[in-house]
């Protein structure tokens, strides 16, 4: 099962291989701006009180 | 004639941040949404410290975190595979948490941060393990990864709003303020870089175990490969004792914190020596020794580590010409980056303002519907290296070839059996009818006749 797993991450970096060899994937940069194009669907996920659901996140004692 | 780049086994343990958001109730404490989280795993293994039938280990951690640490891998498509693997596993969780808690009457949203800092300043770390040759010199050549590591920040860094006494500034690297010491076996007393504790969790008299602390968690698939993948070509480089001794850092927790500040790669690092080094030229000089040691030993990589050491060349380049935008939809701190600048200008935020903070913040969270980067992820619009079927299958897979074969299957026949049993790192036990001990010193071996045995007696 991992040699199936391996073949395709292998065949979806066989693609980004030879786009990365000419600097950066088109699709990629072309996708940069379009952020902007999901600032709603982004804005309407986040918590409503930005201001309690950080200042109330603490967690101490980690590593 | 070309020679395989030396064999390294290599794995990540990543503590999460975890908290709540609910509707009429109070806030949960962590210690309290820990219960929850881990709830399952305890019910059907009576502990909250446990290996995965994926050869993984998941465990409550110091401070209701939440800890996975991938099995043993030795090849760069398994550990993306196997990282990624425990930011599902522990979403899972997440949303059984959730629907238990609603059981109860308390509707609530559970987060899960795959990052390394709360809003008040604590730090939580993401763990990179590399077995290294035991024969090597060892302590004297760490000194001379210190330059790589406080620099690599350039393109693994995971980016944070950071509150400083002049206010808030966007900075590259989620860790970088809160390294204390170089190198140093301590943990969370002194929080060192390089972590020198002596457990190889193999035959000790030919291993050692690398254990770096100053890394980030990455939520970007390419900067996880570069960061797991440029260490593995530079202690390539140092067990051919070619590691050059004349970089040492004057200060390396003030040339981290540096770096971090400063988003076009040009601060300036101090050495020993009396020179200075931009960050990257300090990586260029790396990049370049890697790759004079490829040609020199003629090292065959394997596809991912071409695809790591020609972005790595690329993203060097791009710093030195001073355009990252290549790299907007690529590395961690640039996309989010790019996320913070498109809120303040669309709604006119300040850095200071709690909304920039909370995308900062769910830019790291794990669930593929509420998470800033899984939401870009899932809409193609950053760049995707592990297909979502290697992940799933990741979750109750193995790697394949190392240790993690033998662990894996083992957990998996236990668990159809029934049997009772105890594992670690090493050693594989049945607790009955007659207490039974296989030890496993050898991470790379796959295939072992008395874990057969073991298991067809169970």
């Amino acid at each position: 099962m991992t040699e199936q797993n391996f073949e395709s991450a292998k065949s979806s970096l066989a693609n980004s291989e030879d786009e990365v060899a000419t600097s950066v994937p088109q699709s990629e940069r072309a996708d940069v701006p379009d952020i902007s194009g999901i600032l709603d669907q982004i804005d309407a996920a986040l918590e409503k009180n930005s201001e309690e659901f950080v200042s109330g996140f603490v967690q101490k004692g980690g590593q | 004639m070309a020679t395989a780049l030396p064999r390294r086994i290599f794995g990540i343990e990543t503590e999460y941040g975890i908290t709540c958001a609910m509707d009429k109730h109070r806030r949960l404490t962590p210690d309290e949404l820990a219960r929850y989280l881990f709830q399952d795993v305890v019910d059907e293994y009576r502990s909250n410290n446990v290996f995965l039938p994926n050869g993984g280990r998941l465990y409550l951690d110091v401070g209701s975190h939440p800890e996975y640490a991938t099995a043993e891998c030795d090849r760069l498509a398994d550990v993306l595979a196997q990282e990624k693997a425990g930011d599902a596993l522990i979403s899972a969780m997440a949303r059984a948490a959730e629907a238990k808690l609603a059981s109860e009457g308390i509707d609530g949203r559970v987060f899960i941060f795959k990052n390394n800092t709360d809003s008040s300043g604590n730090s939580y770390g993401c763990h990179e393990n590399y077995l290294i040759n035991r024969k090597l010199d060892y302590l004297t050549h760490l000194d001379g990864l210190l330059p790589f590591l406080v620099t690599r920040q350039l393109f693994c860094g995971a980016g944070k709003l950071l509150k400083t006494s002049g206010g808030v500034v966007y900075v590259m690297s989620q860790r970088a303020d809160h390294m204390w010491d170089a190198v140093s076996s301590a943990t969370t007393r002194s929080r060192p870089m390089i972590n020198t504790r002596d457990e190889p969790h193999g035959d000790s008299d030919l291993y050692r175990r690398l254990h770096v602390i100053s890394g980030d968690s990455n939520m970007s698939e390419s900067a996880m490969l570069l960061k797991v993948a440029t260490m593995d070509l530079v202690l390539a480089v140092m067990e051919a004792g070619l590691i050059p001794t004349n970089l040492r850092l004057e200060n390396p927790m003030k040339a981290i914190r540096d770096v971090a500040r400063n988003l076009t790669g040009h601060a300036l690092v101090q050495l020993q020596d009396g020179r200075t080094l931009s960050a990257i030229e300090t990586q260029r000089t790396f990049f370049e020794l890697v790759n004079a040691s490829i040609a020199r030993f003629d090292w065959e990589l394997t596809d991912l580590h071409r695809v790591a050491l020609t972005m790595w060349g690329q993203i060097i380049a791009a710093f030195e010409n001073g355009d990252l935008s290549d790299f907007d939809a690529i590395l961690d701190w640039r996309i989010k980056l790019q996320l913070l600048r498109a809120f303040q200008e669309e709604q006119g935020l300040d850095l200071e303002s709690a909304k920039l903070a909370q995308v900062d913040l769910m830019y790291h969270e794990v669930s593929a519907d509420r998470g800033i980067y899984n939401l870009l992820l899932t809409q193609g619009r950053v760049g995707r290296l592990v297909a979502p079927a290697a992940i799933a299958d990741a979750t109750i897979t193995p790697p394949q070839t190392t240790r993690a074969k033998l662990r894996g299957e083992f957990l998996s026949a236990a668990k159809s059996k029934n049997t009772s049993i105890a594992t670690d790192w090493m050693h594989l036990k049945v607790n009955l009818p007659v207490e039974r001990t296989v030890s496993l010193p050898d991470p790379f071996s796959a295939q072992d006749e008395r874990v057969t045995q073991l298991i067809s007696q169970m």
